[in-house]
């Protein structure tokens, strides 16, 4: 008998539950309409199925409850009304089938006009590549991928040359015009997924998928990989920024071609040395940090890095919160370094110079730092040397009192929360991972000792 | 005539009751006593894996707070619950447990055919269990691929676990192949040569049928998990390139080429699917019998009832793709497979139509099996009702890998089959042990389990819609179209979760104490007509039916015949003894 | 490739269906006919023949997959592009070991057909034979192995060479298998005490397993020669 009002309430419960929770799909801002109509219908046809079929037996457990002297009514089958359920159900299989099959015609059929742009997945970020004037991309090769070449582009194609690389997760696209993006990995699979767009796709090493839509509002959105990639899965992230026709056509422009990438030359240590004089002040001469003007060591971090950190000192990304005081001293200095080039040089320059490791000033339990390093190492690598492909700069033998610091930023909103920081916005994930001070006194206390 | 005699011979084997206690309890070849050991292991295991779900909850709702788990066990722990639950749990359960218990007992039949392979087949699962274990204690821990283990991230850094767990798990993997491979070659070869007389096949009861198939769909689909595993285990360790492309991992570029990640996802869903159907059909088969006996009415059309589980049964092996819509395969398969996959749905429905027939114009005692049985009802309906929306192409797009496949495949595949193996246990028990679980104790387990996983996962289904992503350890990073009260209902499932968690402790406490203290049970306590409720002794003795085996004279139903005595008919019983019986009534409609 | 796969699943799926609805079309609540109670009582197979069966379809399920992913592994460098599939040249003595194994069979039925005679020595000798043959195709086939690895030296990343390692270390797993059971029927048939008629099922279900064995190397064999 209880059970029987269970039920009813449960019903009940969920029929409400449906209609007063705040959730439901996110204001669609694709052509996909057609998707969330199927849904409705499916949600009619089951919503009817679960009420009636739990409502009648419901009711059965109550009619047809034991009191004395009952007995059960001896039917072995009964075939009429067997099939008519049977066909009943039938047509209620068609009617979800149906509407979904033919809005898969759609999805399976690209517009012949629909612009092409190639998304690359890895761990744990994305990239993007437009195919320039000639509209075709150039052939790409996994096994060319490099620190210089994270496209694995293959350089001798012509019809790569004009290709435009897009270093940053972020992605725009032009409001109302059908798009198809191809999705490739260089590593392992990833999923393209904007929640808006309904529409997305695994991406796997070895293959180019496919999927397509038409933007047709215009916003900002999250991107989110919905395929299991590693560690740092539920930290890769990325945005889609629908413009109106001009904004886009300004933003593609100021992306870099391939061939322009290419010809960037190597930087020039003579004159990064020049350059290199008003760094000294701080960092020291051989680029070996300064504890006390709270400057951290250079020598031996990755190029990249350094080359990465400059440019968002310069642009703004880092070092605009007003807690993050060091941070901000930095940013007349970086912006001291004209263009590119300058950049370059100087970092060439701390390229060049010889590296001492920093003294560790940390000690904690090694065995605690060891496990909670585990989850560095996904990206920082086992020896905390770093990994450019995971845009993980070098840990070991580096200033570990600047760690520290950064630790705490990240995990204080200080750092990592400007919307261009992607990596920055991972590391403020991962810092949360550890709980209190200690926690990162044993961290670092085990960083120096690697 | 040469092999009658071989047979006859087994025969006077199995009755030859082991003495020691080692050969009794330990080495044993008994069907009974191996079902038990099978039904521990499982039950200790799986605790082991509910333990994982308390913490992976408390992350989920708790962000940061216990600081119990960082991203790197998360994931672990995902894997191993998901691989231990559908696995290690409920396909041993279901199969290992159930089915060794009832199949002899049910069919009419002294043991297994094969005891010694049956026996066999409980220590390759244990070995199968340890070397699952020892994953945990590994470099590295266990792998945290996920339950389905992709390929590339199941073999590359990154991922947890990815040198030496993986390889633990494959290899604990395809000993429990081999395990199942043994017990399903006896659960087959029982049902098809060693029921008594006069049990037909049209005569079995339904949890015979849905073993029996679950054990046919097992012995040609776990095959497919062995393959796999072995082609992941060689581009593991020896280098070889069936599932790896050309890769730049971690900056550096793999010696591999060529190979296809998809291939891998091809074989496991042709295990994985039908994997769902191994834990299903035993458990629709199960609660057929538990209504049918608790509702004393016969079950509603069983004709239509094992043609379904037929039909489920073939249909399981081209339905598998529906699990890749957006895996990047050739889109064009989605027509296919969306068709076949909404197909299945009518035998299925059929079904469920047939379950709620049953109570209809029953009888129906609401003992605790029976809330059991009632409470699956309610949660299949539920769980299969959102398989409609997955399996359909266009609908799974934008609910593929959001927290709506992971409310549907707990409520379809983790509450369902969990509540009727609760209620096959609250109704066996009596059999096993001859004494009757605690009632108190039952009904507070039966309520706080039902309306306490509901409080799960029926938010999860909208959270799904709404597009929050499953498999994310933490949401901290801004998502700007996720609400704060995701994460309030967040907090609230945890606690549901906990408090679900916390009742099974209840249950296995019921066990143990109902073990020495519960009510003598009596032989039939359920006055049920299938045939393990009529053996000579309760617990059943070695051998099952003393002296002779017994016939069977009806089909597994008779309740509440018109004109008979009693509401049951067992089914050893012969005709004549109830004059008026069956005959014409099949033409009542 | 997979949807074809599939779509022979289905139609196997329907025909076993369709021929099995037929047989279970028994109303089970009304009581049976005279002839089908007499039925009832009637011998069955020994269950081990059945179960041997039962593990031949488990078997077939194993290899059809293996094949299965073979295809589209081959296949899969194609469409994308990426021709890695380079043809394995079999080494000649595969064509010799064909020959052993097919002997094998015969060496077995022989001995099937003589134990149904009641001849013990000569089910003995055949029963010997016919294990001795496939021992030495299971020494041809490491032959190969090393034939291969002298000719091409291993590189694990070539697929086809792969697969043909793995094909055929599966079904030589499958026969070491047999021989166990071979040598158990053998060494029971040396004791003095046990008669004939206790081996027999042995010896058949051997031969059985052996022709099973030979028709499943001769599909291998046939796939990793034409591709």
């Amino acid at each position: 008998m209880a059970l029987a009002v269970a039920l009813i309430l449960l019903v009940i419960a969920t029929v409400l539950f449906h209609f007063l929770s705040p959730w439901w799909f996110t204001p669609i801002a694709s052509n996909w309409g057609t998707v969330d109509d199927t849904v409705n219908i499916t949600f009619w046809v089951t919503g009817i199925v679960f009420v009636a079929v739990n409502l009648f037996l419901a009711y059965c457990i109550i009619r047809y409850r034991h009191r004395k002297g009952q007995k059960a009514h001896y039917e072995p089958e009964n075939r009429k009304l067997e099939w008519w359920l049977t066909s009943i159900t039938t047509v209620g299989i068609a009617a979800m089938l149906a509407p979904g099959l033919s809005v898969w015609a759609k999805f399976v059929n690209v517009p012949k006009d629909a612009a092409i742009v190639e998304v690359l997945g890895q761990q744990w970020s994305w990239s993007y590549r437009f195919p320039g004037k000639d509209g075709t991309l150039g052939k790409a090769d996994t096994r060319l991928v490099s620190v210089d070449n994270p496209f694995g582009m293959q350089p001798e194609d012509p019809a790569g040359q004009d290709d435009i690389l897009v270093g940053s997760p972020e992605l725009h696209l032009p409001l109302d015009k059908p798009v198809k993006l191809l999705l490739r990995s260089r590593d392992v699979n990833h999923q393209y997924a904007v929640p808006q767009f309904r529409v997305k796709m695994d991406m796997v090493p070895g293959m180019v998928t496919y999927f397509w839509f038409t933007p047709t509002r215009p916003g900002v959105f999250d991107v989110l990989c919905e395929q299991l990639c590693g560690m740092a899965h539920f930290a890769m992230r990325g945005r889609v920024v629908v413009d109106e026709q001009k904004d886009f056509d300004a933003w593609l422009g100021a992306q870099p071609s391939y061939q322009h990438a290419r010809a960037t030359t190597a930087g020039d240590v003579t004159a990064g040395q020049t350059l290199y004089a008003t760094c000294s002040a701080c960092h020291g001469a051989q680029a070996e940090g300064n504890a006390q003007l709270n400057a951290p060591k250079l020598s031996g971090q990755a190029g990249w890095y350094l080359i990465r950190q400059l440019n968002d000192f310069k642009s703004g990304v880092r070092g605009v919160n007003d807690a993050d005081i060091y941070g901000k001293q930095m940013i007349p200095f970086a912006s001291v370094l004209a263009d590119d080039a300058a950049i370059r040089n100087v970092v060439a320059y701390i390229g060049s110079l010889p590296e001492t490791r920093s003294t560790s000033t940390f000690t904690g339990d090694a065995d605690k730092g060891r496990a909670l390093f585990q989850t560095c190492a996904s990206c920082h690598g086992a020896d905390g040397k770093g990994i450019w492909s995971t845009n993980a700069p070098r840990l070991s033998g580096m200033s570990d009192w600047y760690l520290a610091r950064q630790l705490k930023n990240y995990q204080q909103g200080i750092r990592g929360t400007h919307r261009q920081d992607f990596n920055g916005a991972q590391m403020v994930s991962m810092a949360k991972v550890l709980p209190d001070d200690q926690a990162i006194s044993d961290l670092l206390g085990y960083v120096d000792s690697l | 005539m040469s092999f009658v005699a071989i047979a006859d011979r087994d025969h006077e084997h199995a009755l030859h009751d082991p003495q020691t206690f080692v050969r009794k309890y330990i080495w044993s070849q008994d069907h009974k006593v191996i079902a038990v050991q099978y039904g521990i292991v499982a039950i200790c295991i799986g605790l082991v894996a509910l333990v994982m779900s308390v913490l992976m909850r408390l992350q989920l709702g708790f962000p940061h707070v216990f600081s119990l788990i960082d991203p790197n066990d998360y994931y672990q722990y995902i894997t191993m619950h998901g691989m231990i639950m559908v696995i290690y749990l409920l396909t041993a359960l279901f199969l290992g447990g159930f089915g060794n218990y009832l199949i002899p007992l049910m069919c009419g039949s002294r043991d297994m055919v094969f005891p010694y392979m049956n026996m066999l087949s409980f220590w390759f699962y244990l070995l199968a269990v340890l070397i699952l274990v020892v994953g945990f204690f590994v470099p590295g821990g266990p792998t945290g691929a996920g339950w389905t283990l992709y390929p590339p991230q199941s073999i590359l850094p990154g991922t947890p676990g990815a040198s030496w767990g993986i390889i633990c798990m494959l290899a604990s993997l395809a000993v429990f192949i081999v395990a199942f491979t043994m017990g399903g070659l006896n659960y087959v070869t029982t049902v098809l040569q060693a029921r008594c007389r006069g049990m037909t096949l049209m005569r079995m009861p339904l949890t015979v049928w849905g073993i029996f198939m679950a054990s046919i769909l097992g012995l040609l689909a776990f095959p497919a998990l062995f393959v796999s595993a072995i082609m992941m285990t060689l581009d593991a360790l020896v280098g070889t390139s069936f599932f790896l492309p050309a890769i730049s991992s971690m900056g550096k570029t793999m010696p591999h080429t060529g190979g296809s990640p998809l291939l891998f996802q091809h074989l496991f869903w042709f295990f994985g699917h039908p994997e769902v159907y191994i834990v299903a059909l035993p458990a629709f088969g199960i609660v057929s019998d538990l209504l049918s006996t608790h509702a004393r009415r016969n079950i509603f059309g069983y004709r239509m009832m094992v043609w379904a589980i037929l039909a489920i049964g073939c249909l399981s092996f081209v339905v598998w793709a529906h699990h890749m819509y957006v895996s990047g395969m050739n889109p064009y398969f989605g027509f296919f497979f969306a068709t076949t996959t909404l197909i299945i749905a009518v035998p299925t429905a059929i079904k469920v139509y047939n379950w709620v027939l049953t109570v209809w114009r029953g009888d129906v005692h609401l003992t605790l099996p029976m809330l059991f049985a009632l409470g699956f009802i309610f949660t299949f309906v539920n769980g299969g009702l959102t398989g409609l929306f997955l399996g359909n192409v266009t609908v799974d797009v934008p609910l593929s890998g959001t927290y709506f496949v992971v409310a549907h495949f707990h409520m379809v595949m983790g509450v369902s089959p969990i509540l009727v193996v609760f209620g096959a246990i609250y109704h066996w028990y009596p059999k096993i042990t001859g004494r009757m679980l605690n009632e108190t104790l039952g009904r507070i387990h039966f309520w706080c389990t039902f309306l306490g996983t509901y409080a799960i996962y029926l938010p999860m289904h909208y959270m799904g819609i709404l597009g929050v992503p499953r498999r994310y350890y933490a949401y901290s990073s801004a998502i700007d179209f996720i609400p704060p009260s995701v994460q309030t209902a967040n907090r609230w499932i945890t606690i549901s979760a906990l408090f679900v968690a916390s009742v099974q402790m209840v249950f296995l406490f019921n066990l143990v104490w109902s073990y020495f203290r519960g009510k003598p049970a009596g032989g039939n306590p359920w006055k049920s007509t299938t045939l393990e409720w009529q053996t000579t002794d309760t617990p059943p003795k070695h051998g099952n039916w003393g002296k002779d085996l017994p016939v069977v004279h009806r089909w597994a139903y008779d309740y509440s015949v018109p004109g008979a005595p009693d509401d049951f008919i067992p089914q050893n019983v012969p005709v004549d003894a109830h004059a008026p019986a069956s005959h014409d009534s099949g033409k009542h409609t | 490739m997979s949807l074809s796969a599939a779509y022979v699943a289905l139609l196997t799926g329907v025909l076993v269906w369709a021929v099995l609805v037929r047989k279970l079309r028994a109303r089970p609540w009304e009581q049976l006919s005279a002839s089908e109670t007499s039925a009832l009582g009637a011998a069955r197979m020994p269950p081990a023949k059945v179960g041997l069966w039962i593990f031949l379809a488990v078997v077939s399920s194993l290899f059809a997959l293996f094949m299965t992913a073979y295809s589209m592994r081959m296949g899969h460098g194609h469409a994308q592009d990426m021709h890695d599939w380079h043809p394995v040249s079999e080494p000649g003595v595969l064509w010799l070991n064909s020959g052993m194994l097919v002997l094998g069979s015969i060496a077995m039925q022989w001995a099937r057909m003589n134990v149904a005679r009641g001849e013990r020595k000569r089910t003995h000798d055949s029963l010997l034979i016919g294990g001795l043959l496939t021992l030495t195709f299971l020494a041809g086939q490491l032959y190969a192995w090393r034939e291969l690895q002298v000719a091409v030296g291993f590189t694990p990343q070539e697929p086809a060479l792969a697969f043909f390692y793995v094909l055929t270390a599966v079904h030589g797993a499958h026969l070491l298998g047999g021989l166990v059971v071979w040598a158990r029927t053998l060494i029971r048939m040396r004791h003095k005490d046990t008669e004939l008629i206790d081996i027999r099922l042995s010896i058949d279900l051997c031969a059985v397993y052996w022709h099973y064995l030979l028709l499943v190397w001769l599909v291998l064999f046939t796939l990793l020669l034409a591709t």
